[in-house]
């Protein structure tokens, strides 16, 4: 028991701040432009998709860097010549374009890379154990996750929080027309900032590639989580996207590793009950549950307190 | 958008000829619906005009949040699906039990099922509207399309729910066995529905869902509450969904958890929006079109998926109001009689958009059969997609008819301009 508990914690920060390297992007967008970005969860999977090519290519340590730096590029063009182009028509359209794009960008790559999922290794250099943790492996590629995630949450709280470059961003997040009349080119500010949520994206679809699936549909599989996390941590707040993406990634994975039921903690309900809605809820088991568990939270949160967790406006 | 719905209500109200006008376009369409299966009878048409009809009844009920009351879903087809197994359940009950409920009626349990699942989460739902509506919907959508598969005796698991339509009790004879009677039965709802989702824009509570759509806290200061009126809005939008849902499952016969998924769900929003979510018709349009080119699509080229992203990403850039928006755009010139001011400017046109969409469609095949390498058949020219005499062709089409589309577009814009201007000034534009 103690094992698993200890192995899906290390599972579960790990896969909660792959999804704070996404959702940080996310909820900068959305306090700066009011947009919420669909085709995220999109970036993530070009990522993945520009990772395992380039892996082909070059390797996957010029990969590392490369991939998000395309994905930032496509990013930028998508906020300069669509949605700066959409902005006139409301936030209704701006979604919408980027809904578009997600599903666009799925087709796209199910297209060029196919349906099935990609044979997308672990670097040779990273392909060992860490550690042996009651008598399991824990593979050394997973500790490097953590630590690029980390690092990149350092870096993007010192930038944001200590930088000139990050005083502009935060000043441009309150007030764009003071930003603005101040000289800076508040558009570009914009075009920045969403590059660099793209390719924080693109980052994590590189690394979480080879750990994860690579697969066509891995964006619309995590998208609707990420949703979930911005949603839960309260919208536009970074703090909140922070807890809100490490109590998911561990929920979550708990919920995976965990294989009992109602069944199994009380008996088996009299078979003779026959097939009904109870003895479905009765023989369930937690790990079946799992993929529905962020959303019975967002249920709960939105109950609760709607603004969610960290989120100070109502709307 | 409101003045667009105004002059459409005063074209019903005012005079006797706008009366008998508004009264003749549902006529005719009726006639339509009657006559259709009697000029295209064969067996393959019939079904796509009743897929069509459930996909309008779908996209109306879809309006009623989108361009009603302004709310964002990506969750949808929840009701449509939850319509349809309702609509499963009641048949199999209806046939188990014996119960005199002959199967015209299902579609209306199918409704219920739909409404009373708005009903339960809809109060939560719509307690914002906007970016976060948005996105409760789609986690909502996300957990009863992952929930159906955990509720095998209630949603039947990956196989889902069977039924046979024709075990009901009969009505007037009719067994529904033959596509031709399910076609009608389809048709009937079709226009029943579409009837009560007009009268419903039409009531004080739809006038109020325009409202709060344009201005919520307006609403505020008269005295209603917003969450209220997006609820019952939810409501309603609910049970035609259902109503869609209970006719695809006696249309189809089953009822599968692919009904209530994301899927689905960004289908609706598609026709709906392509259509153009500021007038009545718009779904209409939009079902019509998008479930045409779905059937079409689908057999020519295995990238249609992404034709449709694409198509939905130029309207939403380009034209936010729809093909309906774009078609009701030119009323006022017509009235005025200005239009053939702005067609020769369409005509010259015509060539180079269609240049560009041909590349457009020549790259993304390219891609699409490089692997394969079938042939391209490009309005009976034939490309082979591993020639570099496609890739060259591909890219100036691409370009070129960018390049001059985009100038032939401005004078469109100014053409436009001009002719509306006199338009403005001979009284027939606000």
């Amino acid at each position: 028991m103690l094992e698993l508990v200890v192995i899906s914690t290390l599972n579960g920060v790990l896969f909660g701040m792959l999804l704070f390297l996404l959702s940080s992007g996310l909820t900068v967008i959305f306090s700066m432009m009011g947009v919420l970005n669909f085709a995220h969860a999109s970036f993530y999977m070009l990522g993945a998709f520009f990772g395992f090519q380039l892996t082909k290519w070059i390797g996957f340590w010029p990969a590392l860097v490369l991939a998000p730096l395309l994905v930032g590029a496509i990013g930028m063009a998508v906020e300069r010549y669509g949605l700066r182009n959409t902005h006139k028509h409301g936030h209704v359209a701006e979604l919408l374009l980027t809904f578009g794009l997600a599903f666009a960008i799925e087709e796209i790559v199910s297209m060029i890379w196919g349906k099935s999922p990609l044979d997308y290794r672990v670097p040779a250099l990273l392909d060992f154990p860490a550690f042996t943790i009651f008598s399991t492996n824990y593979p050394a590629y997973k500790i490097f996750m953590l630590a690029v995630s980390v690092i990149i949450f350092v870096a993007l709280l010192i930038v944001l929080k200590r930088t000139r470059v990050g005083l502009i961003v935060q000043a441009a997040l309150t007030h764009p027309h003071m930003v603005g009349h101040l000289g800076h080119n508040v558009g570009r500010v914009f075009m920045a900032v969403f590059g660099v949520g793209s390719a924080l994206a693109g980052l994590a679809g590189v690394i979480a590639g080879p750990a994860l699936v690579t697969q066509s549909d891995m964006a619309a599989s995590l998208g609707p989580i990420l949703f979930v996390v911005i949603v839960f941590g309260g919208l536009g707040s970074l703090p909140g996207a922070f807890i809100a993406s490490l109590v998911i990634g561990l929920v979550q994975t708990f919920a995976v590793a965990l294989d009992g039921s109602l069944a199994s903690a009380f008996g088996p309900l009299d078979p003779s009950a026959g097939p009904s809605v109870l003895t479905d809820i009765w023989n369930v088991t937690i790990a079946q549950v799992a993929p529905i568990v962020p959303y019975v939270l967002l249920v709960i949160i939105l109950i609760v307190r709607p603004m969610g967790l960290m989120g100070t406006r109502e709307s | 958008m409101t003045k667009a719905t105004n002059s459409t209500s005063k074209a019903g109200a005012d005079t006797s000829s706008g009366s008998l006008r508004f009264y003749g376009v549902w006529l005719i369409g009726i006639v339509a619906l009657i006559v259709l299966p009697m000029i295209f009878s064969s067996g393959g048409s019939l079904t796509s005009f009743s897929l069509i009809g459930i996909a309008i009844v779908f996209a109306l009920s879809y309006n009623i949040l989108l361009g009603q009351t302004g709310l964002l879903s990506f969750g949808h087809a929840v009701h449509y699906g939850l319509g349809g197994f309702a609509a499963c359940h009641m048949m199999n009950a209806v046939v188990s039990h014996g119960w005199p409920i002959p199967l015209p009626f299902i579609p209306l349990f199918g409704g219920l099922g739909g409404l009373v699942f708005a009903v339960i989460i809809g109060w939560v739902m719509t307690k914002r509207a906007g970016t976060v509506f948005a996105m409760i919907s789609l986690g909502i959508g996300e957990l009863v399309a992952s929930s159906s598969l955990i509720l095998r005796s209630v949603f039947g698991g990956e196989s889902g729910i069977t039924t046979d339509r024709t075990a009901l009790p009969k009505m007037f004879g009719w067994s529904f066995g033959p596509q031709l009677q399910v076609y009608y039965l389809i048709a009937f709802w079709l226009v029943l529905s579409a009837i009560a989702m007009y009268a419903l824009t039409r009531t004080p509570l739809g006038r109020i869902c325009n409202a709060v759509r344009d201005n919520p806290e307006r609403v505020q200061f008269i005295g209603y509450d917003p969450h209220v009126v997006r609820y019952l809005a939810f409501c309603f939008a609910g049970f035609f969904a259902g109503v869609a849902g209970g006719l695809a499952a006696i249309n189809f016969e089953i009822a599968n958890s692919a009904y209530l998924g994301a899927i689905q769900s960004g289908f609706v929003l598609f026709s709906t929006f392509i259509g153009g979510t500021a007038y009545f018709f718009g779904p209409i349009l939009g079902a019509i079109l998008v479930t045409y080119l779905q059937l079409g699509l689908a057999n020519l080229t295995s990238a249609w998926q992404l034709y449709f992203g694409i198509i939905f990403i130029g309207i939403v850039m380009f034209s936010p109001g729809g093909i309906a928006g774009l078609v009701m755009m030119h009323r006022p010139l017509v009235r005025a009689g200005t239009l053939w001011t702005v067609i020769p400017s369409y005509l010259v046109a015509v060539v180079p958009t269609l240049a560009l969409a041909c590349g457009v469609i020549l790259s993304i095949e390219t891609v699409a059969r490089y692997s394969g390498g079938e042939p391209i058949d490009l309005f009976g020219i034939g490309f082979k997609p591993t020639s570099p005499v496609t890739w060259v062709a591909a890219v100036v089409l691409v370009i070129g008819g960018a390049f001059v589309a985009r100038l032939s577009w401005r004078r469109i814009a100014e053409a436009w301009d001009r002719a509306a201007t006199v338009a403005r000034d001979r009284g027939y534009l606000a």
